[in-house]
């Protein structure tokens, strides 16, 4: 039993460009992961990848233009996009990348008691202030708004309205970037225990060596489609134990394996 | 991310094709506005010509719009007035957009000092309200046709001007143009270069979008009885007229020309807002 | 700290006050200017229809009384130091001050653009709400088409229209003025006010209605693709949820900001619509002013107009700044500490 299943998801757009001629943008091209109880799965691609859109088709989220097929399993239930928006906030949750995820006009406590409220809590404005302690931030913070927030207590707000109630499985969408290594570490720390605890979690990232200590499997994708899963003890040396091409070519990337771009024809 | 001409059945895509029913819209709009002009020049002597035995009559197969008091038709009245609001639109917005191209690029090319100046005039020219404004200037060009076309088309260039302005901006602090001015073009030379192509779009369809304004102020002014010569027909004065008589149940000199200029300058409304799609296509994403 | 929000606050103001000034310098230079070169015959205009019974003797009297025949200069300039000590000239129209006339005229356009104001923003808002969360389906087109309609129909024949139905033809409603013919000003009850003042009003918030409806459904539309509606989404907001608690508060900023910006129309609309219903007020006298070629009015009305919409653009400023907190409380010399760690955040 898997806590989220999805099989070939492809998803596609349609948009009028200049001279309103209509297109089809492929968004996904066949996405296949799954997320067992207790399991971190980290979903590594450059951006552009799909990685976000993939957040967004499991929660329900897609606008009206976008075009679905495949399939998407919670819980061994499958569920059609009216399914997913009903499990959005109790069972599926989503702890969003930027402070363009808070209402830039309503108080951040507002916010998070309406979190609260919506994630099924018996008191929401105690649950967000504990939220908020927990993270390290202080009670003054409820009365701020979001464009009084510096970019890491923004972040910190966001994890705490994500993971207010008891989810069943976590999307996270790039939760670490631009944060500090400190906070950056607390945040993934927190991830890991609530998988511990039998959730299942979904970490979207481009960062590679953040996710390795976390992650109990590492999916690769490109260009909207999944193409490779790998075990995080295999992303050592040269990365010989890799069989992806393109895997192997993101690792030997990093700065630390030398930078190394990959020639021509190495990517398939 | 590729982007790919695929046709994909599916509940999104049975729209029909925007561009073609676009392209219908302004197409088969000139046309209507196109006969109204011609039918307008034909009518012009019937407009005018009294007939003591056919007064107030209501719409009938001989006339379709009805007669008024002295026995004209209302429908030979109301075309001739269309014609008359079109000529003055036409004007009025082909002279405003001049007015504000100029304006927008003077702003945009010379900036600092021009720039302040340029927008304190659109402040300026929006700090009354623009019927008062209307008013004023009709009333010192001493009032009849050739005021009002001039008040309506010396009053229409802030909006746009705003509107230009901030695109010819993006252009000159693009960053190819700081490379041509690198290379010694001059300031004028940049503004006829880049300028133009950029802009072209943008006042093509402000230009379009003025026409509507142009016309209701028009209509507006004659109606007051600040525009048109009373004598002329024009929609203004055919509304105004139709006031005395409505009390006497007179409903068709006011319903019939009234809703004919609402459809024509509904029509050109289209036309503008159908090429602003075809500009900017983000406007009308579903 | 209290002192520099202070002192930044009356600079604000005064800045603001300064920009009035200006404008109304130029407003009333401009204005004169038009007046003054207008081929209207200001002694046949004083004298009306007695010209032919004048002549050249007392024309010049009459040109001497006035200060017809001075340098154009030299008029402003009286014209000017009258206007600075509140002396706006006499109406010939109303034989009243002109200060007087505007005072009452307005007051009683007041209850007509107030009604017709709240009217087209209240049902502009919640339509524009409508059509932009049901973007794209049969709602949003009707609603969409309607407002487009409107905006291409003249102010005065909507009023014409609703005139004829009921007036005329229903006999709801009555068929002219601000209060019932005939019946001393102190016998007239508030009823009847309202009465006279509901066809006029529906006219002017018919016609007003359009901008808002199409300006609050670009913000909700907006609203709605942002990403913290997709974050509200996420957690399971539903439909009306989001509306209530996100897009509502998101779309009202915007929308009383054009609401407020809109009083130059409003007094627009107005003038045609108490042109139709014979309504004794400002807009109405707009007209006779200029068809009576009343020079003082005219420039009053002008003067008065300007102060009228700046007004309303200073309060939209406010209302905005209210509603919206990234403008009420921007991030002053305490926020720049907060968003220097926030840069130096994002840098490591």
């Amino acid at each position: 039993m898997t806590r989220l299943q999805i099989e070939d998801l492809t998803v596609s757009f349609v948009q009028y460009e200049r001279g309103l001629r209509r297109r089809v943008v492929p968004g996904l091209a066949g996405m296949d992961l799954d997320v067992a109880p207790g399991e971190v799965v980290a979903l590594v691609g450059a951006s552009g990848a799909g990685k976000s859109l993939l957040a967004h088709a499991v929660l329900g989220l897609l606008p009206p233009n976008a075009v679905e097929s495949g399939r998407v399993v919670v819980d061994g239930f499958e569920a059609a996009p009216a399914d997913r928006r009903r499990f959005a906030g109790r069972d599926v949750v989503l702890l969003p990348q930027s402070v363009t995820y808070l209402d830039p006009v309503a108080p951040v406590g507002r916010q998070i008691r309406r979190a609260a409220r919506l994630a099924g809590l018996a008191d929401p404005a105690a649950a967000a202030a504990s939220a908020l302690h927990r993270r390290g931030l202080g009670a003054e913070v409820l009365g701020r708004y979001p464009h009084e927030l510096s970019g890491g207590m923004a972040r910190r707000v966001l994890v705490a309205m994500a993971l207010l109630g008891r989810p069943r499985i976590i999307i996270a969408d790039e939760p670490t970037p631009g944060l500090q290594q400190e906070s950056a570490e607390a945040v993934l720390d927190e991830l890991r225990a609530r998988a511990d605890d039998g959730c299942g979690v979904v970490l979207i990232t481009h960062d590679l060596v953040a996710a390795l200590p976390v992650s109990d499997r590492i999916v690769i994708c490109e260009e909207g489609r999944t193409v490779d899963v790998a075990a995080p003890q295999d992303f050592t040396g040269d990365g010989e134990r890799l069989r992806h091409p393109y895997t192997r070519a993101l690792w030997r990337a990093l700065p630390a394996n030398g930078l190394r771009l990959p020639a021509v024809g190495e990517v398939a | 991310m590729t982007t790919a001409e695929t046709v994909v059945s599916g509940a999104a895509l049975r729209l029909p094709d925007r561009r073609r029913r676009t392209l219908w819209w302004i197409a088969s709009a000139l046309v209507v506005v196109a006969a109204v002009v011609v039918a307008g020049t034909a009518a012009v002597d019937t407009a005018q010509a009294t007939s003591l035995t056919e007064r107030n009559l209501a719409p009938s197969w001989g006339h379709p719009f009805g007669t008024d008091r002295l026995g004209r038709d209302v429908l030979a009245r109301t075309l001739a007035g269309l014609r008359l609001s079109l000529v003055v639109g036409t004007l009025a917005a082909l002279v405003s957009a001049a007015i504000a191209v100029v304006l927008a690029c003077a702003a945009a090319v010379f900036g600092g000092i021009v720039d302040r100046i340029v927008c304190w005039l659109v402040d300026a020219f929006l700090a009354l309200p623009h019927l008062v404004l209307l008013i004023l200037l009709a009333f010192a060009l001493g009032g009849g046709t050739h005021a009002v076309v001039v008040a309506v088309a010396l009053t229409h260039w802030p909006t746009l001007t705003r509107v230009l302005r901030g695109q010819a901006r993006q252009v000159v602090g693009s960053d190819y143009v700081a490379i041509a001015r690198g290379l010694g073009s001059s300031a004028p030379a940049i503004a006829a270069g880049h300028l133009a192509r950029h802009l072209l779009g943008h006042v093509v369809v402000g230009t379009v979008l003025l026409f509507p304004h142009a016309i209701l102020h028009e209509a507006a002014l004659s109606f007051l009885g600040l525009g048109v010569d009373p004598a002329e027909p024009s929609i203004g004065v055919l509304l105004a007229e139709s006031m005395r008589y409505l009390t006497a149940g007179a409903w068709w000199l006011a319903l019939l020309p009234g809703l004919c200029l609402l459809i024509v300058v509904k029509l050109v409304d289209t036309i503008g807002e159908n090429a602003r799609a075809l500009v900017d296509p983000r406007s009308v994403h579903l | 700290m209290l002192t520099t929000v202070l002192a930044s606050l009356l600079a604000e103001i005064a800045r603001r006050i300064l920009r009035l000034v200006l404008l109304l310098a130029a407003v009333a230079v401009a204005s004169f200017v038009l007046m003054v070169n207008s081929p209207v015959d200001p002694i046949s205009v004083y004298v009306g229809a007695d010209i032919a019974a004048i002549g050249p003797q007392q024309r010049a009297l009459i040109a001497e009384r006035w200060g017809f025949n001075d340098p154009p200069l030299e008029r402003f300039g009286a014209w000017l130091g009258n206007l600075l000590q509140g002396d706006l000239g006499y109406s010939l129209t109303f034989n009243q001050p002109v200060g007087e006339v505007i005072a009452q005229r307005f007051l009683t356009s007041l209850a007509l653009m107030a009604v017709a104001w709240l009217l087209s923003g209240v049902i502009g808002f919640g339509l524009g709400l409508l059509a932009g969360v049901h973007r794209g389906r049969t709602l949003d087109r009707v609603v969409t088409w309607w407002a487009y309609t409107l905006a291409s129909a003249p102010t005065f024949w909507v009023g014409l229209l609703l005139l004829y139905v009921f007036s005329v033809w229903l006999g709801w409603t009555p068929l002219c003025c601000a209060v019932p013919v005939g019946v001393v000003a102190d016998e007239v009850d508030l009823l009847d006010r309202i009465h006279h003042l509901l066809l006029p009003a529906v006219t002017l918030s018919i016609v007003g209605v359009a901008p808002v409806v199409l300006h609050t459904r670009q913000a909700v539309v907006e609203a709605m693709e942002s990403d913290f509606v997709a974050f509200a989404r996420a957690q399971g907001e539903s439909t009306s949820g989001l509306v209530l608690h996100r897009v509502l508060r998101n779309a009202a900023a915007p929308a009383l900001l054009l609401q407020f910006s809109s009083w130059g129309e409003l007094f627009g609309g107005s003038v045609l619509a108490e042109q139709v219903f014979s309504y004794p007020g400002l807009g109405a006298a707009t007209t006779q002013a200029a068809l009576a070629q009343d020079v003082p009015l005219l420039l009053g009305i002008a003067l008065f107009t300007t102060v009228f919409v700046f007004v309303g653009n200073q309060l939209g400023d406010l209302v905005h700044a209210w509603v919206d907190p990234r403008v009420r409380r921007p991030r002053l010399t305490a926020g720049r500490g907060v968003r220097a760690r926030a840069l130096a955040e994002e840098a490591a």
